[in-house]
């Protein structure tokens, strides 16, 4: 029987001809990533094992994201940490605040992952590196451990989804809206254990920010990984990044899939993730009016800079509503310096916005950002789960930047195809 | 392996976010942690969990974030096993790796009822509660996921030399 993408690249990074969906196999891994929150925890683990140094001192990477600039004493000690630890190893790859950037911005624009690697990181969103056609999944900090002492990790096989996209998306209509729309299609385990594999000749009409975004998203239906077909976009992408020189692998024609799903892009409409669930999707048709206290634009899943242009599409020569708090985040360095480059930071400053240095901070409620209770914010992050922005009783809405830059006009929850 | 405990029931998708809230991930202290075990969902919890006690839910347990700070948290609780109707692979992977017993059995995650007093039997799969007398049978753990979690964790069972 034929494999799908994701069975190729393990298959080959397994030193196996072919692999079918099950089998367990250890696959040797090309990088293995750690964060300020989840490294700690790995350090530790690595520590039992005695071990001098890591595998590979250029095949590890350490961004410092979640909480940094440090938010408090602890996560100070817990940079601290991961700082002394890359630099006895000798880490080729540490970022740090004023190089860092959120991790799985960051990565792909360093030219650190290209198509055909095996990635792990201790992170679950590293599923975002399936953009570029790399197996990449999220792990814990015990694997990330044992990926960083011996190069390699384990992993069952996954069954695949099949998700076939086809013509050219509307107006406001973003890789965000093709993400919630599926996710609230399957449900939140609707690919669970799977892979998702992207292909079609929707796919031209994907600019590499949609296809990070949607890759991203992938656990939040439960899967293993998202991967795209790898074409000239993709190529080109990594050429200008500087990658390593991509290794194609493209899905047997009788590959088998569990489940095939097909998207009309032309249908989708702009899409919002209700309150507790990513699946909870609702389109503009069926929403009334939600006041709205706080809007976040930023993120793994969308803070990269055609995001913040498109934010700044909407936002140029408006006000955000008076008794909103808007809060902009550039997903790294480069992002940022673009965004001053091309004048968008001043349309969000003008328009009554905060702008912050780079950090994963809000998404998770860490700090920059945090929602008291019966707050509501319209956010471009990637979870809405009970207490995610902060206060238990608060509530989060995800949606694309265009949905949240047109919210943050309105002062409540907005289609951005009205403005 | 036999773990026995009360049940303390839970339902769908229990994020790892209402685990353990990402607001205590400045640290990895396992005692703080598990202080602040179920938090945004269950305030209950870490009064009433006793050493032993049995988590049953219902499906996609685990979902969300990688922390291992999750299946830390509950471990540290005092949670000797966690049954559901399914898992969230992250959670799945981390759960063994770090030595928390962990069971799919959608029958019985369905049927016990919180406050139920239940022995589950992991060589064999034997699930039993006692409060009711209803029988479940699970997949029994693979050997080297035993050893793994009689180990204290992946890392623990290589230094030892348990599994290599």
């Amino acid at each position: 029987m034929g494999m799908t993408m994701t069975q190729k690249i393990l298959a080959a990074h397994s030193g196996n001809e072919t692999v079918e969906a099950g089998r367990l196999i250890l696959a040797d891994l090309d990088l293995v990533l750690g964060n300020d929150i989840t490294s700690p925890v790995a350090i530790k683990e690595f520590k039992k094992l005695g071990k001098d140094s890591v595998f590979d001192k250029d095949k590890v990477t350490m961004v410092m994201d979640h909480f940094v600039p440090n938010k408090d004493i602890k996560a100070a000690e817990q940079c601290r940490v991961c700082r002394g630890f890359c630099s006895e190893n000798e880490i080729t790859h540490f970022y740090d605040v004023g190089q860092m950037g959120i991790e799985h911005a960051l990565l792909p624009e360093k030219g650190l992952v290209t198509a055909g690697d095996c990635v792990i990181g201790a992170d679950s969103h590293t599923c975002t590196y399936g953009a570029v056609g790399a197996f990449s999944t999220g792990v814990g900090s015990t694997d990330m451990a044992a990926g960083m002492a011996t190069g390699k990790a384990w992993f069952k096989v996954p069954d695949a989804m099949k998700i076939e996209l086809t013509g050219a998306p509307g107006r406001c209509v973003s890789g965000k809206d093709v993400i919630l729309h599926i996710i609230g299609r399957i449900g939140v385990d609707g690919a669970l254990y799977r892979s998702m594999e992207f292909t079609g000749e929707g796919l031209k009409r994907m600019t590499m920010d949609d296809r990070f975004c949607i890759a991203n998203m992938a656990i939040e239906a439960g899967a293993k990984n998202g991967i795209f077909e790898v074409d000239d976009i993709t190529v080109e992408y990594l050429r200008l990044h500087g990658a390593k020189k991509p290794v194609i692998y493209k899905a047997d024609d009788d590959a088998h899939y569990e489940e095939t799903l097909s998207i009309d892009l032309s249908k989708l409409e702009p899409t919002v993730a209700f309150p507790h669930l990513p699946g909870n999707t609702k389109t503009f048709a069926e929403i009334g009016d939600v006041p709205v206290d706080q809007v976040v634009i930023g993120s793994c899943t969308n803070g990269r800079l055609s995001d913040l242009r498109i934010a700044a599409e909407i936002l140029r020569g408006r006000k955000c509503a008076k008794g909103i708090r808007v809060i902009i985040i550039p997903a790294t360095q480069q992002i940022y310096l673009d965004a001053v480059n091309q004048g968008l930071i001043k349309v969000f400053i003008e328009a009554g916005a905060a702008v912050s240095t780079p950090t994963c901070g809000p998404c998770l409620g860490g700090y920059m950002g945090v929602l008291a209770e019966g707050e509501r914010a319209v956010t471009t992050t990637n979870r809405n789960f009970v207490g995610r922005m902060g206060h238990p009783g608060s509530e989060v809405y995800l949606a694309s930047p265009a949905t949240a830059a047109a919210s943050a006009v309105a002062g409540r929850l907005a289609d951005p195809r009205e403005i | 392996m036999t773990y026995k405990g009360k049940i303390i029931k839970y339902g769908d998708n229990i994020d790892t976010d209402v685990i353990i809230p990402a607001r205590y991930l400045n640290t990895s202290d396992h005692k703080e942690l598990a202080a602040h075990c179920m938090e945004d969902l269950d305030k209950t919890f870490v009064t009433r969990v006793r050493p032993g006690d049995i988590i049953a839910a219902g499906a996609n347990f685990g979902c969300g974030s990688s922390r291992e700070h999750a299946p830390i948290a509950i471990k540290a609780s005092g949670v000797s096993l966690v049954i559901a109707e399914s898992f969230a692979r992250i959670f799945y992977r981390n759960a063994i790796n770090i030595g928390l017993a962990i069971v799919e059995c959608p029958e019985a995650a369905k049927a016990l009822a919180e406050g139920d007093t239940v022995e589950a039997d992991m060589d064999s799969g034997i699930i039993r509660d006692i409060t009711t007398g209803r029988e479940f049978k699970a997949a029994p753990f693979p050997e080297f996921i035993q050893k793994i979690i009689a180990g204290g964790g992946l890392m623990q069972s290589i230094a030892d030399g348990a599994i290599g």
